[in-house]
């Protein structure tokens, strides 16, 4: 069994209930998803999303004292980069098929 | 000393929150799509970073404080780079004849 984390229990409480916070703010971007006049718009919730994601998940790791979900963190963290990262590529070939010399190498 | 580190961490934490909250209410409220993305990288930079301070105190070990370390420098870099590629295709959206 891991040793909790050096604050007492109203600690990790407390770290619990920031990361509790920070899901239900990244929940209420969501709202970006179902409104957003362009991809973009919701694209850049989605990346909210993953960034808020990855701090919930520090602070939940910190409370728990358990260092397996750092790694998770760690993880989610380099996936939503490559989100982010295939949107653009599609949306500027689909935008602009024309113009593609990002392509050409 | 330790409460001294704890009161460290809840300020900083509380911090980093209230800017996911800034974060969440400029994505929702801003007009166009660049100012949204303003907001959303002050979600990403400053939040996750006061998060990350405030998390150093409370970690065990040197091993666990240069994971998140390594998370802070990870998430820096994708989202400033993601950044500017969201707002080069918005742009080269936006200036399309």
């Amino acid at each position: 069994m891991r040793r909790r984390c050096r604050g007492s229990g109203s600690m990790a409480d407390f770290l619990q209930s920031a990361a509790a916070f920070i899901v239900l703010m990244v929940a209420l971007g969501l709202v970006r998803v179902a409104r957003g006049p362009g991809r973009a718009d919701r694209m850049m919730a989605a990346q909210l999303l993953g960034s808020g994601a990855v701090g919930a998940l520090l602070l939940f790791g910190a409370a728990s004292g358990d260092s397996a979900v750092f790694d998770v963190a760690l993880t989610l963290a380099l996936l939503s980069a490559f989100a982010s990262i295939a949107f653009v590529k599609f949306a500027m070939r689909q935008d602009q098929p024309d113009d593609d010399e990002e392509h050409a190498g | 000393m330790s409460r001294l580190l704890d009161l460290f961490s809840i300020v900083a934490i509380a911090a980093g929150a209230f800017f996911y909250l800034a974060g969440t209410v400029g994505l929702l409220r801003f007009p166009d799509a660049y100012s949204r993305l303003h907001a959303l990288t002050k979600a990403d930079n400053l939040g996750l970073v006061l998060v990350v301070i405030g998390l150093l105190p409370q970690v065990d070990g040197v091993l666990m404080a240069l994971k998140l370390l390594l998370v802070w420098l990870l998430v820096m870099l994708s989202s400033a780079a993601v950044a500017q590629l969201i707002a080069r295709s918005v742009r080269r959206k936006d200036t399309r004849p």
